[in-house]
Formats: C-alpha cells, structure tokens, sequence
C-alpha cells in the first residue's frame, strides 16, 4: 500500500456505506424503510439531521414514490441517493427501467434480501438479480470495505458524460448490513478530489427548456434501446479505468470485475457473488491442503456482464461450479446460464449451478468443501439440465 | 386545412401574437377536435409562466404534445410514468432546494383524472403530506380516455364507458364520483380548489392564487372530452358551463379545510340540460328507469349545492 488515506475504524457495514455516500456530497437522498435496509437510511437522515451532510432528506410513502423522487431531483441535475432491498427494489420496478430509460445517474445500494412468498427478512441475492434487464449497472460486494470504496466509483462512473447510467451496488442484508468489520475509511477530501461535483449535461432548467420523457414511436423506439444497451456496454472500459483511479487515489488494488482467488492453476473453479465469496476462499484454501486444484473467481461486475474476463478467467479449468443465491425459476441459477452464455462458441469448462442458501440459509465451508469435490467428478461430462440444491432437507419436503 | 391559429390574427407582435415556437403550449399538438384538456393546459401554463417546470403523468396529455421529436411545451417538462408525477415533482423541489435554484420557479405536477384519483392517489397524499412546495392539477376528463374511456374513480354516476358500460342490466358506472378535492383537503394543506375549462378568467385566477401561496396546493379542473363523453366537439365549453351550472361540478375553494370560495348561481339548470348534452347518458333518456337515474343525479347536484352554498339566495 503506497497510500494509507483514511483512518481504521470498527463500524457496521450499512454505516459504511452511509459514511461512503457523505463523503460523495449527494443533494437529494430519498428512501423508504425496508429491513435491512434500514440502518443505511437511518445513518444518512441522522447525518442529514446533524448538519454533517448537506443534503435533502426526502421521506416517502413508498419505494415507488422514493425512487419517483430521485428520478424527479435528477431530472432537475441533483446528485442522487436512495437504497432498498427485496420487495423495496420490486415495488420500484416499474420506475428502475425508466430511470435507464432516462439515462439518469443515480446510485442505489441494494441491500440483498430474499423475496415473498413465503416472506424471508434474510439474506440472498434474488432481489437484485431480478432486475438484471432494467439497464443498471450492477456491482456486488463482498465486505464492508468494498461496498464503503465503491459507492464513489459508482457516482463517477454514473455521471460520466459518456455513460449518464443509473449505478446498482449490493451487499449481503445482515451478513454485511448488520456486522461491525474493520475498515479503513477514505478520507473525504480526496473523495472530492477523486468525485468533482456533478455537472448534468441536460436538465430542467426554466432558462433553457427542454422536453424530458417523450412518447417513441416504433420509428425510433428501437434505435433508443440500442443505444441505451451501447453506453451500458460501453460503461465497462470507463468503470475499469474509474477503478484504477480509485487504487491510485486510495492506495488500494481492487480488480474492476472479477476477484481471482487462487484459481490461475486451478482444475475446478468455484464462481459466486458477494459475502459468500469469503467462506469460498476458506474452503479453497483448506481443499488446496488436500491438494485439490481448486480456486475462486468472484464476480463483482454483474451488469454490464464482462465476457471476456470471464473468459480469460476460467478457460482453462476443466469445470465450473457457479454457487449462487438465486435461481431462475424453471431454469437454473442465474449467473450459471450467464457463464454458460459466456463460454457459448468458445472452448470452455463445464458449467454447473449450485443453488445454495436461499432465504439466509447459512452456506458452510463443508458444504463447499463438498460442492467443490463433487464438482470434479463432472469433469469431461455433460452437465445436468437441472441445478443442484445445495444442503436440501429431503426429510421435511413432502412427496409430489 | 383546419389550424390552431386565432380567428382573427393581431396585426402586430405588440398586440400579443405569439409565434408558435416562442408559446409556453404551442399549437400542433395531436389533441382531438374540441379537446378539454388540452385547453386547460394551456390556460394553465400561461396563468403560471415561464418560470415553471412540469412533471406530467401518463396520458392523453402527455401523448398528445410530446410525441418525440416534438414537443408543445415552451417550459421545462419531465413526464416519468402514469403514477408518479407527483413524487417526481417532489424530488425537481428537492434538487432545486439543495443547489439554491427554487427561489422564483413554480413547480406543477399534472395528470389525468386515472393518474390522480386512481393510480397515483397514493404518491399524491405522500407529496401534500411531506408539504412539498408544488402545485398538482388533475385535468378531469372523467374516465381513461388515453386507452379508450374506460371508467376511472372520476367516473360519474351511471355514465356508460367501455368498462362500465350500460346494458339489459346496467345503467353504466355504479358509483358517483371519488371527491378528490375534499381528499386533497383533508391532508390540511393551504390551498384545494375546483375550476373548469368552461371558466378560463375564474381557472387561471385560481393557478395564480395557488402558485403565490407556498407549500402543496391541489387544483382539480372538470375538461370536457367529446371524444370519450360522445359528444359534440364544438360544444366543450357550453358542456363544461352546465356542468358547473348545475351543481355537478361545482368551483369552490378551501383553505386549510375551510370553504372560502364557492361559485354560486342565480338559477341552477336541471342536470336534464347538462345529461343531453353527450351519448355517454344517451341511455337514461331511452331505458324503462332512466327518469330515475336521472332523479338521483338531480339529487347528487341538489346535495352539491346545499353542501356549499351553490343558490344564490
């Protein structure tokens, strides 16, 4: 570390968040209550309420009004905030397409939570998955320390003229919301130095008026998706190099999309998002013990989805065991059709999904220990159309 | 080729012609002949002026004048989705508060009578409650007319609508009207009126007075449709005078939950006169019970003007 900015604190995980978004000097915060988004909120108002962050602390009625609020202050050229979670992040669906639509760059920290029915307050990863083609930029964090570091390369990136996108980053509810860690905080005057001040290329602005949220007509309807899609692609480079920044800046030495654990050598790869990827690496670690060669490639950059460092990552191993906190009801577990997708036309490993600890379920490094030993055996084999159920009580599920 | 243009063009630019492109509403929207809404907009906007911006819900209003690349509106004007007009104006007061832009800038959210009374009521109650300072017109055409006058909450009593239609057992929408004003009231903001179309001097008095108060203000505003009331197209006003005339659509106004302003009449017209007027009713004058339907909406106007004072005694 050539840079030791920030000092080291003990600190809840939503807090850093909260203390992240402070130093980005956003004008409009706007959110409703939803566990565990709560104490990300909580921490912002009473910021807001102590005079230490200028900004204006909308309350709603809704997480559908919450994000009407920051679609509206962004129009209007503010740098805006809001965070949610699970049904939070459903209820705004409708508004998360228009945002991208809109091309506005507002950043949403999604604290992941699984979704009804049956009603779980605990952590898994569907919620924002579910919401993979609205045209957010998707990054999922592991720790504390990376989702407090990335809530201002998500404003830079959001803002940049050339991309104008709204930026989505996650972290596990509970696991990461409600547990204190170690971090090193920035130091908030190079956040400004690293974040300037948000200068919109357009907004609503008596002065020079203009027409926001037109009616498309097939004639160009179609050329505006495409070029929505364009600059969501095109966010990739311009986030990789907000990233380099960021190390510069802050003395860290963070990879912009995947994290490779172990894996340069390795047979069998285990992929996987968020706080889980920290067990993973314990159980790599104690398998490597064993003299397995296995490892762990951590997907960070979930949309827009970068292929070839997927690619690049994870050609050479004879399988792929993607181990998730999600599913695509009917198919399989959603990153896995997207490894899968990613490796389509090129020689590759085989891919395998594992679905394991919905609803908070606690993901274990036995049970990984075991995924990543059984993966091996599918080495050279063609993968099974159906996932794998990570950790089922057969016993309680009752027979068709 | 039929045009939007005054009958008979001032002479001058100082006698107050505007060219279309320097307009606040210009002309060459896609409204319908005779359209309500689109009236009131306008008589809106430049009751308001130039220093306003408009966030605008879903709708007849939205589709009609800005259909991309054009656009009829010489003012700022965001439209985001059919229910949010009003947080979305919450989060324009917001940012213009926190970057010292809101001083002197009126802002207005404004929708249809689907976007305020039946979709967006919830964001509406959530933008008087916080007391943002912002003004919400409903244009109340009484029923979604964008998608093919099916019934809203703004319905009235017994009016057939492609969803609420008359028929051997109907006698078309089952309830009366969803009194918007008095739910905007209720939150205890400064400000809540009724005005119509069919009174231009008395509507943008009312935009004027709402706009020089701050805080949330509400302004509910009747625009007759020949379109979905199958109706005559050269007859909106007449239509929309009887409406008010009568006592169905009576103007008042209230502030912080106390009537101040009520526009009384000498004679109130039967609602006969207003019914005949538009095919929507077309049924209570042909089908055996129609006379009593027709004798509860008498009613409804009769308790309208005994509520508020409507008969000038």
């Amino acid at each position: 570390m050539s840079k030791v900015t920030g000092k080291k604190v003990v600190i809840e995980g939503s807090l850093a968040v909260a203390e992240a978004v402070k130093y980005c000097r956003p004008n409009v915060i706007s959110a409703y209550p939803i566990t565990p988004q709560t104490h990300i909120v909580e921490d912002l108002a009473q910021m807001v309420a102590d005079g230490e962050l200028k900004a204006e602390f909308v309350n709603t009625e809704s997480e559908f009004a919450a994000a009407s609020v920051v679609f509206g202050a962004s129009t209007a050229g503010a740098r805006t905030y809001t965070a949610t979670t699970s049904q939070g992040l459903f209820l705004m669906f409708e508004v998360l397409y228009n945002i991208a639509g809109s091309r506005l760059p507002i950043v949403l920290t999604c604290a992941n939570r699984a979704v009804s029915a049956p009603i779980s307050i605990w952590n898994d990863q569907q919620d924002s998955l579910a919401v993979r083609d609205a045209g957010w930029i998707q990054v999922f964090c592991e720790d504390a320390q990376e989702i407090h570091d990335f809530q201002p390369i998500a404003f830079k990136v959001a803002e940049d003229p050339k991309v104008r996108l709204p930026f989505m980053t996650m972290l596990d509810g509970f696991v990461n919301t409600h547990t204190y860690e170690q971090l090193e905080l920035m130091d908030p005057a190079l956040v400004d130095q690293y974040l300037p001040t948000y200068k919109p290329v357009v907004r609503l602005d008596p002065a020079h008026p203009m027409t926001f949220g037109a009616l498309a007509m097939p004639d160009v309807y179609h050329e505006i998706r495409y070029m929505l899609n364009r600059a969501l692609m095109g966010s990739a480079p311009i986030y990789a190099k907000a990233v380099k920044e960021f190390n510069e800046t802050f003395g860290r030495d963070y990879t912009p999309f995947l994290e490779e654990y172990r894996s340069e050598d390795a047979d069998v790869i285990m992929m996987s998002m968020g706080s889980l990827c920290g067990t993973i690496k314990d159980a790599v670690d104690e398998l490597r013990k064993e003299g397995l060669k296995v490892g762990l490639v951590k997907l960070r950059m979930h949309r827009p989805l970068p292929k070839a460092a997927i690619r690049k990552a994870m050609d050479r191993a004879s399988v792929v065991a993607v181990v998730e906190k999600d599913i695509s009801l009917g198919l399989e577990g959603i990153i896995a059709t997207d490894v899968r997708a990613t490796f389509a036309g090129h020689d590759g490993p085989n891919v395998l999904s594992y679905i394991a600890g919905l609803g908070g379920r606690d993901v274990t490094v036995p049970h990984l220990k075991a995924i990543m030993k059984e993966a091996a055996t599918w080495k050279g084999k063609e993968s099974p159309d159906e996932p794998f159920w990570v950790g089922l009580k057969r016993d309680i599920i009752p027979e068709v | 080729m039929a045009t939007n243009a005054p009958a008979t063009k001032p002479k001058t630019l100082k006698e107050g012609y505007i060219p279309p492109g320097e307009r606040l509403f210009s002309p060459g929207h896609r409204g319908c002949a005779g359209c309500g809404e689109l009236l009131a907009a306008r008589l809106v906007i430049e009751a308001a002026g130039p220093n306003t911006i408009i966030a605008n819900s879903t709708g007849c209003l939205e589709v009609t004048t800005t259909p991309y690349p054009e656009s009829s509106w010489g003012v700022p004007w965001v439209h985001s989705l059919f229910e949010n007009s009003a947080a979305v104006a919450s989060g324009i007061e917001a940012a213009l508060k926190s970057m010292g832009r809101k001083e002197g800038v009126n802002i207005i959210a404004q929708g249809g009578d689907g976007s305020t009374v039946d979709i967006g009521l919830g964001l509406i109650s959530g933008m008087l409650e916080r007391g943002n300072d912002v003004l919400y017109v409903c244009y109340d055409n009484e029923a979604y007319m964008n998608t093919g006058v099916q019934r809203s909450g703004a319905t009235p009593y017994c009016a057939s609508t492609t969803t609420s239609p008359s028929g051997e057992q109907s006698f078309g929408n089952a309830r009366p009207k969803k009194p918007m004003v008095e739910i905007a009231a209720a939150h205890g903001i400064p400000y809540a009126a009724s005005a119509s179309v069919a009174y231009p001097r008395d509507l943008q008095k009312k935009v004027r007075k709402a706009l020089s108060i701050k805080g949330p203000k509400y302004l509910h505003i009747h625009v007759p449709c020949p379109t979905g009331w199958y109706a005559d197209s050269t007859n909106t006003i007449q239509i929309g005078k009887l409406a008010v005339d009568t006592g169905l659509f009576p103007l008042y106004e209230i502030e912080f939950g106390v009537v101040t302003g009520v526009k009384k009449s000498k004679a109130r017209p039967k609602v006969e006169e207003y019914l005949k007027t538009q095919n929507r009713f077309k049924h209570l004058f042909s089908k055996p019970g129609g006379a009593e339907v027709i004798k509860q909406i008498q009613a409804i106007a009769d308790r309208n003007a005994e509520r508020l004072g409507l008969d000038e005694k």
